[in-house]
């Protein structure tokens, strides 16, 4: 971010701020709040990722070569819990703050001064989280699931991943109280909330089902904290209580978390899209809508994760035709993105093949969705890596590949500088070949029974785990790539035009310089 | 201006506050209302003893073996059934006794939790009277018996010969109650 600090000069007065370490700790500016979440996620991204090779290289070949089953499943867990709540998350957080304000003509978000505490939050949690490598008996290792009798008899580790989620829920609802305002009070005179850019309004109703569902996972982390040290028994069956209620509970919780973790990217794609057609975006209302609706339908299927946990047939119905009902608007918003492209004068720079890639592959995860909500064959794929494959599909190449698309896109915005557009296009092609070599031999591993979170397999699965297993390896260092790309371009890259793409439409590129001043609407614009 | 903008946002943020409390008070909420939402629909029915259907009638064609199993985990008890398996016809009563015993110095509160083998046999047992999921209190090397009535139905498939009705005993810690009716 040196870049931006040393343009600064070049804009007067507006961008006065203290320097060195104390200008980050202090700053209540959502920018230099934007660029800390985003480096934090990146950085929880490469630490999430070391354990995924780690979990790669242990599948490479069947047996056990590198690491002990125990810490196997340390890796799965944490794996998971920071790559969701330390990198996917905070990184959309980090979006929203650099681009809402920017976006609705907002000079800062709502409650500048809690937007600092939200953030730095995020590096208490993940310390917690990696530090409890090194306790005695290791990390959690239950799953990022956490279920219990595991999680209630696991050591010291699970006591300090039970502090990290509280302390990452108080951070997501504390942003999300300041997103939510931010939004509803301090748009520019004349944008409506029908006139809102689309980014604006996913992260809107992003925002209010993070309010909706954080505090429920505190309160079941709560009842696991009192479960494991003051004597409640509400999930153990010994005093009384169930553990499959705390399924229950924690996927009230879990489904609209993923969500949230997937409305924001539509938000991005849905920017990205109709620039680079150089067409307004098709069915704006119906996208709000359809948005909106995905978001009231993740609420009531929770209990398609728990098929095989024990319920009565008229519950497996009604979860299975609710969840099957979500590929309606998310059915609606394909079809308009692609609409958008229809006849549009496209061209294909980096964000826009991410974005691509993005409908192209999260398609491919939405429909092995659909497919698993099918009870009679989600019985037979349950704990398979064919849900691995899928989640995968939604989460790799939905969530990640909408940030890069999204990074790649506001870059020049942030720091006046372009990204080398040779380089992008070499990191999405090769994220994208790998990213299949990697996850789609997961389909046919699942399908033949493959179970997930075992470091160890059958003979027969070994040709696929080591494709897989080579596919990630060349994933995660394709990723380094990206880390190259964005310093390049911070320090060096060649200065961007004021409007490097043509197509953009939304105020922060209309309406500001390129790079965006430390300062910004100061003056609210007004919207026609 | 600044300052009245700045009200009206406090205003809004202390409504999310509100609700984000309310939606962890919710969290804990769904506690008793499973409970009773599991207790209205009679899924996990633990505590009411079961009614016998009418036309309940005896298949004195078919022997079916019920094996007795008693463990105890993490307390001083000696558990056993006094006898280890009955040969029954389905749709007969059966009678059986426990016996727990307090091998220890102190007092304890033990609880005992079912497990039925195979799984589905819980759709064909009705149970009228038992003592698990209710506290037993042990003096020090007190003794006691408890009696477990139950029928198992004849609509048990016909490919099942053995069944077999387990109970584990578990410590109650002080403080902890019973599962509540």
């Amino acid at each position: 971010m040196a870049a931006v600090h040393g343009d600064a000069h070049g804009h007067g007065h507006d961008d006065h701020h203290p320097s060195g370490i104390m200008r980050w700790v202090t700053t209540t500016n959502h920018k230099d709040i934007g660029t800390m979440y985003l480096w934090f996620s990146f950085a929880m991204f490469l630490v999430g990722g070391t354990l995924a090779m780690g979990i790669r290289a242990e599948l490479y070949q069947p047996g056990i070569q590198i690491l002990e089953p125990e810490l196997f499943n340390q890796f799965t867990t944490l794996h998971g819990l920071i790559m969701v709540f330390g990198a996917i998350m905070p990184a959309f957080v980090g979006f929203a703050n650099w681009q809402v304000p920017l976006m609705i003509g907002a000079p800062d978000m709502a409650f500048a001064r809690m937007n600092n505490w939200s953030f730095w939050l995020l590096p208490v949690a993940a310390t917690l989280l990696v530090g409890s490598f090194f306790v005695p008996g290791g990390a959690a290792a239950g799953g990022w699931t956490f279920y219990p009798p595991l999680s209630t008899q696991g050591g010291l580790g699970v006591d300090l991943m039970i502090f990290a989620v509280h302390i990452l829920g108080a951070s997501s609802i504390m942003g999300s109280i300041n997103i939510i305002t931010t939004i509803l009070n301090m748009r520019a005179p004349g944008m409506t909330l029908m006139k809102m850019p689309m980014f604006v309004w996913t992260w809107l109703i992003t925002a209010y089902l993070l309010v909706l569902v954080m505090p429920v996972l505190a309160g079941v982390v709560t009842m696991l904290l009192t479960d494991r040290h003051f004597g409640t028994s509400f999930f153990n069956a010994a005093g009384g209580g169930d553990p499959v209620m705390f399924q229950h509970i924690f996927w009230f919780f879990g489904h609209p978390e993923v969500y949230i973790m997937i409305l924001p990217s539509f938000g991005i794609v849905s920017e990205v899209i109709p620039t680079f057609s150089r067409k307004p975006l098709f069915g704006y209302s119906s996208m709000v809508y359809a948005t909106a609706s995905i978001a009231i339908l993740s609420c009531v299927v929770w209990a398609h994760h728990m098929f095989t946990a024990g319920m009565p047939t008229v519950g497996q119905l009604f979860f299975m035709y609710a969840t099957m009902l979500i590929a309606v608007p998310t059915g609606v918003k394909v079809f308009n993105w692609t609409a958008t492209m229809w006849r549009g004068s496209m061209t294909f720079e980096t964000p826009m093949l991410f974005a691509i890639g993005f409908i192209f592959l999260f398609v491919i995860g939405g429909f092995s969705g659909v497919i698993c909500a099918i009870v009679p064959i989600d019985i037979q794929v349950q704990d398979t890596y064919y849900v691995i494959a899928h989640f995968h599909y939604v989460l790799v190449s939905g969530s990640l590949f909408a940030l890069f698309a999204g990074a790649y896109y506001w870059i020049p915005k942030w720091t006046g500088r372009m990204y080398n557009e040779t380089l992008g296009k070499w990191h999405f092609w090769l994220s994208m070949f790998f990213f299949n070599m990697t996850f789609f031999v997961q389909h046919f591993l699942g399908l033949a029974g493959m179970p997930r979170r075992i470091p160890d397999y059958n003979l027969q699965f070994a040709d696929f785990n080591m494709i897989s297993s080579l596919g990630a390896f060349g994933f995660g260092l394709t990723q380094l790539l990206f880390l190259y790309i964005m310093i390049n371009c911070i320090r060096s890259g060649e200065k961007a035009p004021q409007l490097p793409w043509d197509g953009a439409t939304t105020l922060e590129w209309t309406h500001l310089p390129t790079p965006a001043p430390y300062h910004s609407f100061e003056n609210p614009p007004i919207v026609k | 201006m600044v300052d009245k903008e700045l009200e009206i946002n406090i205003v809004m943020m202390k409504k999310l506050l509100v609700f984000s409390l309310i939606m962890f008070v919710f969290g804990y909420a769904l506690v008793p209302f499973y409970e009773k939402f599991c207790e209205v629909t009679g899924i996990n029915n633990l505590l009411q003893p079961d009614v016998l259907v009418k036309d309940n009638w005896v298949d004195e064609e078919r022997w079916i073996t019920v094996e007795f199993d008693a463990n105890t985990r993490g307390l001083p008890w000696q558990f056993k059934p006094l006898q280890s398996s009955a040969r029954i016809h389905p749709g007969q009563p059966v009678n059986v006794m426990y016996e727990i015993t307090n091998d220890s110095d102190r007092e304890i509160n033990g609880q005992a939790i079912p497990s039925y083998s195979p799984r589905f046999l819980d759709k064909h047992l009705k149970k009228f009277e038992c003592f698990c999921f209710t506290k037993q209190v042990l003096k020090p090397n007190e003794t006691r018996q408890m009696p477990v009535q139950f029928v198992i139905e004849p609509s048990l498939p016909a490919d099942i010969q053995t069944v077999t009705i387990s109970y584990t005993f578990f410590e109650l810690p002080d403080g902890v109650s019973a599962v509540k009716k």
